[in-house]
Formats: C-alpha cells, sequence, structure tokens
C-alpha cells in the first residue's frame, strides 16, 4: 500500500471507530428509556397517581403524596432560586467589567459544580440542625442554592446576546438605567432566561441527594412546608433498596413519572428559545 | 465578549439627565438589589466553606489529618478513617474517566467534524438528554437491569480471560466497585461530550481548510491541527466529568455496595465519599460520627472546587483565544 492511500485508510478507520462510539454513547441511553417503558408503564394506573402508600407487602398504592411534595418543594425552590439567579445574571451582563461580575461568574461556575450532596450537608448544618427537625422548607432552600449559579450564568450569556443599540436606543431617548433593563433588555431577553430557568426546575426536581436529609421523605400526603414531605426522587430511592418486588414495582413506575417530568421541562425550555433566537442559530 | 465591556463604558460614565428626570435614586435602588444578587454567590461559597469546617471541628481536633490515612470507620468504637472512601472515590473516578474519555471524545470529533449534516443535531441532543436523567434513575436501572448482565455473563467472562490479574479475582458480587465505575462511565460521558463539542465547535473554520489545503487527510486535521487548537478546552471538559464523577452520590451508592474496605479486585463491593455521606448522615447519632461525616463533605467540597476552578480557568483560554 502507497503512503497515501495508507493515509486515506487509516482516516477511514479512525473515523469508522468514532461512528462506533456514537452507536456506544447512544446505546445506555436507548436502553434505560426502554426498560423504564417496559417496567414502568405496566405499573401505571390511575390509583398510583391519586392514592398514597399502602402498608409494605400489600399491593396497589400510589404516589400522590410525592408528586404533590416534588411541586411544593421544587416550586418553593424556584421562588427562591430563580429571582436571585436572574438578579445576580443581570449585575453580571449590565457590569461586565467590574471586579464583582467577574467573582460573581467564576464563583457560579465552580458551584455549579458542587456536589449535591455537600449542599445537603450544608443546609442539614444551617436550618434543619438550628430548627431540631426536618422540614421540605430546609429541602428547598438546597435545591435553590443549586438552581442559583445555573440560572445566573444562563440569564447572563442570554442578556450578552441582546444588541447593544437596543439598550443604547432606550437610553437615548431618556429611559432611566433600571426601565432600560427591565423593560427593553430584559424583556427582549426573556424567553432565553426562561429556557435557563426551566432547565434548573428541570435539574432540582431530579435531585436526590439534597433531599435526604432535609425534606426526609414521609408517606404521608402532606401540604405544610415545615414538616419532612416525600418527593419522588426519594420514592424512587426507597423503593429501589427495599426487599419488596412491590416496591420494585413501583419504584420502576415512578422513576418513568420522575423522568418524564424532567423531560417536560426540558423540552419546554428548549421551545422557548427556539421562537425567538432561532435566526442566530 | 468584547462589545459589552466597551458598553459597559457608557453606562458607567455619569448619566446627566438622570438627575433632571430624579430617577437616579431609582436606579440607584435598583443596582443596589442587583448587587445584593450578585454578593449572594461568592457570599454562598464562603458560607459553604465556614459551616462545614465548623461542623467539621470536632472531628478534625480529634482525628486530624490521620483521618485521611486511617482505614477503620466504626460508629460503634467512635474510630472514624476515611482512606477506603477516599480510596473508593478516586478509584471509581479513574475507572469512569479511562473510559469516558475516549467515547465522548470519540462522539465529539465525529458529530462537529465527520458526521452527516441531519444527524448532528439529534444525536446531540439525545446525549444531551441522558445528561438530564436523574442519577436516581441511573441508579435504579444499575441495580434491576445493568447489574444481573454484568453479575451473569460479564463479571465471569472478565474472571475468566482476565483472571491472573488481581483486579479480576475473587467473588462476584452484584454491587461492586466495577459496577458503580461502569454507570459512572455512563453518567459523565454527556457530560464530557457536550463540553468538548462546544469547545470544538469554536475551533474557526480558517484552522480546518489550512491543513487540509495543505494536504492533510480529514484524520490528521483533526489530530494535527483541531485537537491541538482545543487541547486546553478539552482538558477542561475532562476534568469538569471527574468533578461530577468525584462527587456523584445517588447511583454510586445504589451501586458500589456500601463496605468499609479496600480490595484489590473490583468485583469487591467498595465505599465512596458521597455515599458514606447519603448512608449515615441522616441516622448518624453521635456528635463526632455528625462532625466525621462533615468533615468528608469538607475534603469533598474542597477537591471538587479545586478541580472546577481548574476546569472553568481552561475552558475560558479557548473561549478567550477564539474571541481575539
Amino acid at each position: 500500500m502507497n503512503p497515501r492511500a495508507y493515509r486515506r485508510f487509516k482516516s477511514h478507520v479512525m473515523v469508522g471507530l468514532m461512528g462506533v462510539a456514537v452507536l456506544v454513547a447512544v446505546l445506555p441511553l436507548l436502553a434505560i428509556l426502554v426498560s423504564l417503558t417496559l417496567k414502568g408503564a405496566s405499573s401505571l394506573s390511575l390509583a398510583f397517581f391519586t392514592n398514597t402508600p399502602v402498608p409494605a407487602g400489600e399491593t396497589g398504592g400510589g404516589v400522590l403524596h410525592a408528586i404533590v411534595g416534588t411541586l411544593m418543594i421544587v416550586g418553593i425552590a424556584s421562588l427562591i432560586g430563580v429571582p436571585i439567579g436572574i438578579g445576580a445574571g443581570i449585575y453580571c451582563a449590565e457590569y461586565p467589567a467590574s471586579r464583582l461580575a467577574g467573582i460573581t461568574r467564576f464563583v457560579s461556575d465552580v458551584l455549579n459544580g458542587t456536589p449535591s450532596i455537600v449542599v445537603g450537608v450544608f443546609v442539614w448544618t444551617v436550618v434543619v440542625a438550628q430548627q431540631k427537625h426536618f422540614s421540605a422548607f430546609a429541602g428547598s432552600i438546597a435545591l435553590a442554592i443549586l438552581m442559583i449559579p445555573m440560572v445566573t450564568r444562563t440569564t447572563e450569556e442570554l442578556i450578552k446576546l441582546v444588541p447593544v443599540s437596543l439598550r443604547e436606543a432606550a437610553l437615548a431617548l431618556g429611559y432611566p438605567r433600571w426601565r432600560t433593563s427591565l423593560t427593553i433588555v430584559l424583556r427582549t431577553a426573556l424567553p432565553g432566561i426562561v429556557t435557563g430557568a426551566l432547565l434548573s426546575v428541570a435539574r432540582a426536581a431530579g435531585e436526590t441527594a439534597p433531599l435526604l436529609f432535609t425534606a426526609l421523605g414521609s408517606q404521608y400526603l402532606s401540604f405544610n412546608p415545615d414538616q419532612p414531605m416525600a418527593a419522588l426522587p426519594l420514592v424512587v430511592f426507597t423503593y429501589a433498596s427495599g426487599p419488596y418486588e412491590e416496591w420494585h414495582q413501583l419504584a420502576w413506575a415512578t422513576a418513568l413519572v420522575l423522568i418524564l417530568v424532567v423531560f417536560l421541562l426540558s423540552v419546554a425550555a428548549r421551545l422557548a428559545t427556539r421562537q425567538r433566537f432561532s435566526s442566530n442559530g | 465578549m468584547t462589545a459589552p465591556t466597551k458598553s459597559s463604558a457608557v453606562h458607567q460614565a455619569p448619566d446627566p439627565t438622570s438627575g433632571l428626570l430624579g430617577t437616579s435614586r431609582a436606579d440607584q435602588f435598583f443596582k443596589g438589589l442587583l448587587t445584593l444578587a450578585a454578593l449572594l454567590i461568592p457570599l454562598l461559597l464562603l458560607a459553604l466553606f465556614y459551616e462545614l469546617a465548623h461542623g467539621s471541628a470536632p472531628a478534625i481536633a480529634e482525628f486530624g489529618l490521620k483521618f485521611l490515612t486511617d482505614d477503620v470507620w466504626d460508629p460503634v468504637a467512635e474510630i472514624y478513617g476515611a482512606w477506603p472512601l477516599l480510596f473508593g472515590t478516586l478509584l471509581t473516578s479513574f475507572i469512569a474517566l479511562v473510559l469516558a474519555v475516549p467515547l465522548s471524545l470519540g462522539v465529539a470529533i465525529y458529530l462537529t467534524e465527520f458526521a452527516p449534516e441531519f444527524i448532528r443535531k439529534p444525536v446531540a441532543m439525545l446525549i444531551e438528554l441522558l445528561a438530564a436523567i436523574p442519577s436516581v434513575v441511573y441508579g435504579l436501572w444499575g441495580i434491576f437491569v445493568l447489574i444481573p448482565i454484568l453479575r451473569s455473563t460479564v463479571f465471569p467472562f472478565f474472571r475468566d480471560t482476565l483472571g491472573f490479574l488481581p483486579f479480576f479475582d475473587g467473588p462476584i458480587y452484584g454491587p461492586s466497585v466495577l459496577s458503580a465505575s461502569l454507570i459512572l462511565t455512563i453518567m459523565i460521558m454527556p457530560f464530557i461530550m457536550s463540553v468538548s463539542r462546544s469547545v470544538l465547535l469554536a475551533v474557526p473554520n480558517s484552522q480546518r481548510e489550512a491543513s487540509l489545503a495543505l494536504g492533510a487527510t480529514r484524520w490528521e486535521a483533526v489530530r494535527t491541527v483541531i485537537v491541538p487548537y482545543a487541547r486546553s478546552g478539552i482538558i477542561g471538559a475532562i476534568i469538569l466529568g471527574l468533578g461530577r464523577a468525584l462527587g456523584e452520590t445517588m447511583a454510586v451508592t445504589m451501586l458500589i455496595g456500601n463496605r468499609h474496605e479496600i480490595s484489590a479486585s473490583l468485583f469487591a463491593p467498595g465505599y465512596t465519599m458521597a455515599a458514606v455521606i447519603a448512608n449515615e448522615f441522616s441516622e448518624a447519632g453521635t456528635t463526632l460520627h455528625i462532625a466525621s461525616l462533615t468533615y468528608v463533605a469538607l475534603l469533598l467540597f474542597v477537591v471538587t472546587v479545586i478541580v472546577n476552578a481548574g476546569a472553568r480557568l481552561l475552558i475560558w483560554r479557548v473561549g478567550r483565544k477564539s474571541g481575539g
């Protein structure tokens, strides 16, 4: 084989290998989705959504308590985390050269990679240990701490896409800065910011580790954020680690519901941006 | 990057009209609110560090740095040593990186350089969905699907063919260091892939064209021009993946078998730092037990902060290079 043909041959082999890598990478995703659908769907029923758990060993029972719990815990977390994240993001975009913006940007990136279990320990120390009891509210704080840096970074990135001319036009017309920021810049960037917020909500909804010793989990339907509360990921963990076959069935069904929630949020997030920013690629 | 910097000079100049219109106070209030939000994030980092250090003070006083090297963890006798945890965390993350890096780089390069246009976006989206799957679902799948396959076919095969190595010797358990490492591989792969893909996309087309014009094959263009150009960003992506692997909790807790022991065999159960916190924290009875677990959390926090900060610095370097 002459050198040129050898080089071409090698190129083809390497490209082929990388194509194989794609197949290997996509395989586990398909495997997970297939097992979730097969094992989860068979346990889904109306009762699954409307009932609370039955004693171990009995069949039936549902996860209404965990659906309510996830909605409440993640809802409160979003109310805390999203505004703070957006505020910090606006600051970084509006005063990009300031020292604080540089620090905040960098620390956000670092916090984004902090293990969620560490945040759980932190919230246990500052909230649960002080109050002397577990509560859904403590879980919300833990999730909010995970959401803030994510929302900050996406908000900043999207505000930076707003053309400077737009901002300058508003200022030139005599708009004060706060109105320019809120009604011109923020509004233009809004679809993207919604995307960022929804993605962070999706991530928070799937988090288990920070809830283990904050919200703790519960077997009962509860609407009181000052008490321990169940959440879908906690239910999956408890039922998957338990010894009963019925529990395993419920774990699969709950995981299917959880993943549908997370995927719907992610898809909604992407759709929110597509309409406005599609021209920018 | 440069445009907003320029505009900020415009914004920060004194605004002559604001005083006349009586809005400067509103502006100050608005800026104050934003500053508060932005300040909160660095404060959060400091608070995390302070509270974890404060909470682990009893354990630090009792065990000091010996905590890192002692291998007995006995809540009954109140003796705590974290070496098996450190070892388990490092080992599972190392195996996961060794397996995930070539795969995810292969996918990232294929998707940015070679794949037909119509499969680029769908595959990239599919793999990002993989990143959105909650950790506990990976754990569930690991327990009921992955482990049975590993225990019945894959592990025996390894033992029969590679059993002369101590890593692949000994009794086969389902939950084990190797099972946990494999689930970690699946979990960090989409992450490394999507970051390195965005780094590769930032390589200017002129670089590709120049190398192809000089007669390089497409693979040679990748190996000699594109990857070297993006090198620090790719290394950053790998380190970010490492950070993920080190702190990953639920799936590992469910698959590693949770035993405070170090074994040469990868088929044996082990433990990680994150997993021990998840398992023992809510049941810890004594002050020293809680403090020791907080000490573990502090160590994990410090390590991941260093790892992530390093990765970010590397990734930013690529961003600046292609920006300027």
